[in-house]
């Protein structure tokens, strides 16, 4: 069954891509369709009925050479069966939803074929994506981490004809490319040290991985810690997290139902997945995710300002993606991977709603992307309105505080905000904070801009704004029902107890120890904590509010590395904690949200004139944050130009003058002699060179018949 | 078949000089006959060396199909193939009847082209057969002749300075091979390969005009050949010749040079510099691993800034066997390993860049980046073809491309981290160069006014590609076919290399004691 799930999407684009032509255009999309259907429908199947144990199901023989042995094969457990749902249903109703908005596209002309070979992509993608989180080492983790890089470079290059879409797509593939440097350096590491790449042996290799040093580069460290960090540069590259998030933004030239499936919903995720099925090797490096809790928080702190004055509808979106998944890297970070992996789950359904709202919006608008010429747009295309409306709720995290009653967003991300303070990490917890204040205002400001107010810009395009068509819709409202249930349903296997966890997961819990033991107070956060001492202590004690009396609450993770999906260390109480934490924490960032969703009223609905006075008086900062902070203006200066005139220079001069300049000058000494020596014909070198080995192999010969008659 | 190998390397030859004796005039007729001929010949080559490949047994570390006998003034012929030469053998006789494919449209003293081809193929398919020292040294530089003829009467423009060159480096290298020959001969008293395999070269170190050589003959010896093969391969930072010797080939002949002559080189260092002058290798192998890492990062950097899409293929070209050489220096399994199916993969890969080259070079004549943009909105199968390979190229996962530099990355970790983090920033390199060649060709909408009529591929052009796409997915996902030829003679390789190292070690320890 797993191996339908996997190779019914190649299959599908196979059939489209070459076969289109046999079968005609309408036949490829519905195979394309039909196919990711079933495997949709096969993983649900799978993640329900899945029971917590680890298969291995092996396909074919990859790559082997001495000790390295890696087969091509399925990796069935609980991270892959939550990533096999994610993948297959938002890619399922993407391909749906893209026979309305990809049914007449501008971009091409008449009678040109384009359809097929966009289902083709589509298809391809979502099989890269199902072999990256189905693969069981990590060669094939990087099969498919490169695949669905060249798919998304298809996808954001797919209207050829425009530049911008070219160098956006090229501009995807390097970044990415620089994250899978590396990956793969994390790759080898691991492989020098464990002698293998198979995520069981690096499992359970893992232990004395933390205690090994590595001599890498100019220093000796932690093995653990290094490849850590290696293996979090791929993430950040994939995951567009800071430093070499500039290609997200520019993605967005792509057709927006593949903005839904991989720049928002399943791609873009893959970092945080790589580090969650890490999380053996993780849980040894300290350092290491003490870094990319930090990178995580500033992620997020960073796109959510990015987020806030950006006018193109999409590119909201793209910051609001960024800045998400800097969320998501925070909880890895702390050490809490199941509630990384819960927003991941939910950020899939309201993110990818929310993109292809974009989309209806923007099909109504006659591809007009710039929401200053929106506005209105309530009245004409109510179904979009209600359910991007949706997506906003949940996005911005609206529930009741203190309950688990809420949007799939809020259970999410107030896990993860909890964890974060639990975590001992201040500085994440206040960034996260205050970026759950910015993601409410943008996601309200892109509402508010769009569907309230008044008409703006083309008259004509707002004249004949019109609702999308059922096959649009329908992939809205399925999605919605993930957005506003996803959270509750789910909850407690992703952030509940130990228990609850281990069961879902497939983990060993164990009794905890009783109180008073040295395990309590002083491991109860993780990582390189000071902070939360106190408070943990003085919070584990009251017993966690409500739940105490299950008693779940006293258990704790006892599994070895690779035993279940995810490993957490015995002295990793994060979770525990978060549930712990003070009310004050918890409400916080329903606080943040009602504040961002406030100043939004005020600046968009109460006083519309407000922002434009705003960025005058602040321009500076609002030029900042139009300009992203001016990442690309910068890689340009100190990267790019440079590394063309070293290219340049090293060609005309390391080349030219120096490599060549120096041969010239010998040939000038010495060939002419050869040439006069040969003769007169015009490529007489070449006779001279026969001559030469002629009587070359004439020596040798002579001398051997010589030396060899005296042996 | 007592004599496959012969009758392998000799079809050719007999073809040429079928041609050369029997095929008269140069009308269209006589064209199309030499063509047909020399197709016949490459095909039933390639048909007649996969009994090579079936028949030949893996688990043998030793040679295999040996022939031996007698030859000119007391000279051995000795043939034979072990796991490290054989899949070159298929790669070369795989390859040429896509040349001759390619060639099709040659007008120009045909008969004579292909006779030249012809002639390569039997001296190209001589150098990775030979067993005997003088044997090796007459195919390895007599394959020479050929080419240099090709690129002097059938090349561009500037052909003349291009050849110029490329003699100029080769000859004096091969000099000094030839002289490293005649000590080896000195010293062992026999050009039979398979016995100087097992010979042990003197390893005491001594003084040569005050300069204190470490490893002794051995390194003399290394170095010699080191000349000859360096170049060859081309190294960094003796490589300039290859770019302009690609720009001035025709395409058949620039597809020879990448896929097939440049893996002389290493096939040469496996065949000689490791296992014969271990110690040798030992002592230069730190210079090599950072030669073959700045050749990595500088030609890709050049590449980056070419307007020729030829020169921008061959700097690639040289990157790529950075990583080969690069990885047989790194002298364990995973980099040997790799070294050898990264030559294999470039060979199907890089040939069929250069192909790509070919297709439009016929349209327009000219090699100019500049003068192409947007050729995808009229020619959807080559813009595929080109996606293709620009992607086995980058070393996608899922093309022969990716394994073969994972493969030596991984085994030269092991030895040098440095070098495997500078040769790994090679991937970002190597989509740079290549995604912005491929913008810059296939992408973007079709202005020019010379390129609106421009035609898609013909079918004689698909079929070309055809067996060269198959290769390079079929390797890339599933190299033990390649892995389970090469493993166990390169294992064998590293534990005499291992065992050498350990003995030579073991003899200074004593000799100091």
């Amino acid at each position: 069954m797993e191996t339908i799930i996997l190779f019914a999407p190649l299959v599908g684009a196979i059939l489209a891509g070459f076969g289109w032509k046999i079968i005609g255009e309408t036949a490829a999309m519905w195979v394309t369709t039909g196919l990711l259907f079933l495997s949709c429908a096969l993983s649900w199947v799978v993640f329900l009925s899945f029971d917590g144990v680890t298969q291995h199901i092996e396909v074919l023989r990859f790559i082997e050479s001495g000790s390295l042995s890696t087969s091509w094969s399925i990796r069935l457990d609980r991270l892959t069966a939550i990533m096999l749902i994610v993948v297959t249903t938002v890619s399922a109703f993407v391909h749906l939803y893209s026979f309305g908005y990809m049914a007449h596209d501008p971009a091409f002309k008449d009678g040109e074929s384009y359809k097929p070979r966009f289902f083709a992509y589509l298809s391809l993608f979502t099989f890269a994506m199902l072999s990256l989180v189905t693969a069981d080492n990590l060669v094939q983790m990087f099969f498919g981490w490169e695949g669905v890089g060249l798919a998304s470079y298809l996808l954001i290059g797919f209207y050829y004809r425009k530049p911008s879409a070219s160098a956006a797509a090229m501009k995807a593939f390097v970044v990415n490319r620089v994250g899978d440097f590396g990956f793969s350096l994390g790759m080898f590491a691991l492989f020098f040290l464990s002698d293998s790449i198979n995520f069981n042996d690096v499992f359970a290799y893992a232990p004395t991985l933390a205690e090994t040093k590595l001599t890498f580069l100019w220093g000796e460290w932690t093995a653990s810690e290094v490849i850590a960090i290696l293996l979090f540069i791929g993430a950040m590259g994939k995951s567009a997290q800071l430093l070499l998030h500039t290609w997200l933004p520019d993605a967005m030239e792509g057709p927006t139902p593949v903005s839904a499936l991989i720049h928002a919903a399943t791609m873009v995720t893959a970092g945080v997945f790589l580090v969650c099925r890490m999380s053996p090797v993780m849980e040894f490096a300290p350092y290491a995710t003490g870094f990319i809790t930090i990178l995580g928080a500033i992620t997020a702190f960073f796109a959510a300002t990015v987020g806030l004055v950006q006018t193109d509808i999409k590119r909201v979106i793209a910051y609001s993606t960024c800045s998400q998944l800097g969320y998501m890297f925070v909880a890895a970070g702390v050490g809490v991977y199941s509630a990384a992996m819960f927003h991941l789950l939910t950020h899939a359904f309201f993110k990818a709603l929310l993109f292809l709202c974009a989309g209806s919006v923007i099909h109504a608008m006659h591809h007009e992307q710039d929401m200053r010429n929106y506005g209105g747009l309530r009245k004409k295309i109510p179904f979009t309105f209600w359910t991007m409306v949706l997506g906003t709720l949940a996005i911005t995290g609206v529930g009741i505080p203190l309950t688990h009653f809420g949007f799939a967003g809020f259970l999410s991300k107030d896990a993860i905000i909890e964890s974060a303070w639990a975590g001992g990490s201040t500085f994440g917890f206040w960034a996260l904070v205050i970026a759950a204040a910015f993601t409410s205002f943008y996601s309200w400001r892109l509402i508010f801009l769009t569907f309230f107010g008044t008409p703006r810009g083309d008259k004509h395009a707002h004249d004949h704004a019109h609702e999308s068509p059922m096959v649009m819709l329908i992939p809205l409202g399925v999605l919605s029902l993930g957005a506003v249930f996803a959270g509750m349903l789910w909850y407690n296997n992703f952030f509940g107890h130990a228990d609850q966890l281990g069961e879902f997961y497939g983990i060993p819990v164990a009794e905890a120890t009783m109180h008073g033991d040295a395990g309590h107070g002083e491991t109860a956060a993780h990582g390189e904590t000071t902070a939360a001492h106190g408070e943990t202590t003085a919070a584990a004690d009251t017993a966690t509010e409500g739940h105490a009396a299950e008693g779940g609450g006293h258990m704790v993770f006892a599994g070895e590395p690779g035993q279940g999906a995810l490993y957490i260390g015995a002295d990793n109480r994060v979770l525990e904690a978060a549930h712990a934490a003070p009310a004050w924490v918890k409400v916080s960032p329903f606080i943040a949200m009602v504040l961002g969703l406030l100043v939004a009223i005020w600046f968009y609905l109460v006083n519309p004139a407000l922002p434009k006075k705003l960025a005058e008086s602040q321009r500076p900062l609002y030029l900042f944050l139009l300009n992203k902070w001016y990442f690309d203006e910068l890689y340009d200066a100190v990267l790019v130009k440079p590394i063309v005139a070293l290219g340049r220079l090293l060609w005309k001069r390391g080349d030219g003058k120096t490599i060549d300049g120096f041969l010239n000058g010998i040939a000038l000494g010495v060939v002419p002699f050869f040439t006069r020596l040969a003769g007169r014909a015009q490529s007489g070198y070449i006779f001279t060179y026969a001559f030469w080995m002629v009587l070359g192999i004439a020596a040798l010969v002579t001398w051997m018949s010589i030396g060899g008659g005296a042996h | 078949m007592d004599n496959l190998l012969s009758i392998i390397t000799f079809v050719p030859a007999l073809a040429a000089l079928i041609l050369a004796v029997f095929l008269r005039g140069d009308d269209a007729a006589a064209q199309r006959n030499a063509k047909w001929v020399a197709l016949f010949a490459t095909t039933v080559t390639f048909l007649i060396s996969i009994a090579l490949y079936t028949e030949f047994d893996p688990s043998n570390t030793g040679f295999q199909f040996v022939e031996e006998g007698e030859w000119l003034m007391g000279m051995k012929y000795k043939m034979g193939v072990d796991g490290i030469s054989v899949l070159f053998v298929l790669l070369t006789t795989f390859i040429m009847p896509l040349t001759i494919l390619a060639s099709w449209n040659v007008t120009d003293r045909v008969k004579e082209y292909m006779i030249a081809f012809l002639m390569l193929e039997t001296l190209m398919l001589g150098v990775f057969m030979a067993l005997d020292l003088v044997l090796f040294y007459l195919f390895f530089e007599a394959g020479l002749i050929p080419m240099f003829l090709i690129i002097g009467i059938w090349g561009g423009a500037n052909r003349i300075y291009a050849s110029f060159k490329f003699f100029l480096y080769t000859f004096l290298g091969s000099v000094l091979m030839l002289v490293a020959m005649v000590a080896m001969y000195a010293d062992a008293g026999t050009t039979d390969i398979e016995l100087l395999l097992t010979h042990e070269f003197a390893t005491e170190s001594f003084s040569v005009l005050g300069i204190h050589v470490l490893g002794g003959m051995q390194t003399m010896l290394f170095l010699a050949f080191f000349a000859s093969f360096a170049v060859k391969m081309p190294m960094w930072p003796v490589h300039t010749w290859l770019p302009d010797a690609h720009v001035q080939a025709p395409t058949a002949a620039s597809v020879l040079l990448a896929a097939i002559m440049l893996k002389m080189g290493g096939y040469g260092f496996l065949r000689f510099s490791l296992p014969m002058f271990p110690v040798g290798s030992d002592v230069m192998a730190p210079l090599v691993l950072w030669m073959s890492a700045i050749a990595i990062v500088y030609t890709s950097l050049v590449a980056l800034v070419q307007e020729d899409m030829k020169k921008l293929i061959a700097y690639s070209s040289v990157a790529h066997m950075g990583f080969v050489t690069m990885g047989l220096f790194a002298t364990n399994q995973q980099g040997i390993d790799g070294a050898i199916f990264q030559m294999l993969s470039h060979g199907f890969i890089s040939a069929a860049l250069f192909l790509c080259v070919g297709v439009i070079y016929d349209r327009m004549h000219t090699r100019e980046i500049s003068a192409y943009g947007g050729l995808v909105n009229r020619m959807p199968a080559y813009a595929l073809v080109f996606m293709f390979f620009t992607m086995g190229n980058i070393g996608l996962p899922g093309t022969s491309g990716f394994i073969g530099e994972f493969l030596t990355m991984m085994g030269v970790f092991k030895v040098n981290t440095w070098v495997a983090a500078v040769a790994a920033t090679g991937v970002i390199w190597s989509a740079a160069y290549g995604l912005w060649l491929y913008r810059r060709v296939v992408f973007g909408d079709l202005i020019k006014e010379s390129l609106k009529t421009i035609k898609d591929m013909s079918a004689r052009e698909k079929w070309i590609f055809a067996p060269l796409v198959a290769m390079t997915l079929i390797l890339g996902f599933y190299p033990a076919l390649v892995t389970d030829i090469i493993s166990p003679s390169t294992t064998a390789l590293v534990e005499h290399f291992d065992t050498a190292l350990a003995a030579a070690e073991a003899a200074t320890q004593h000799a100091s004691n």
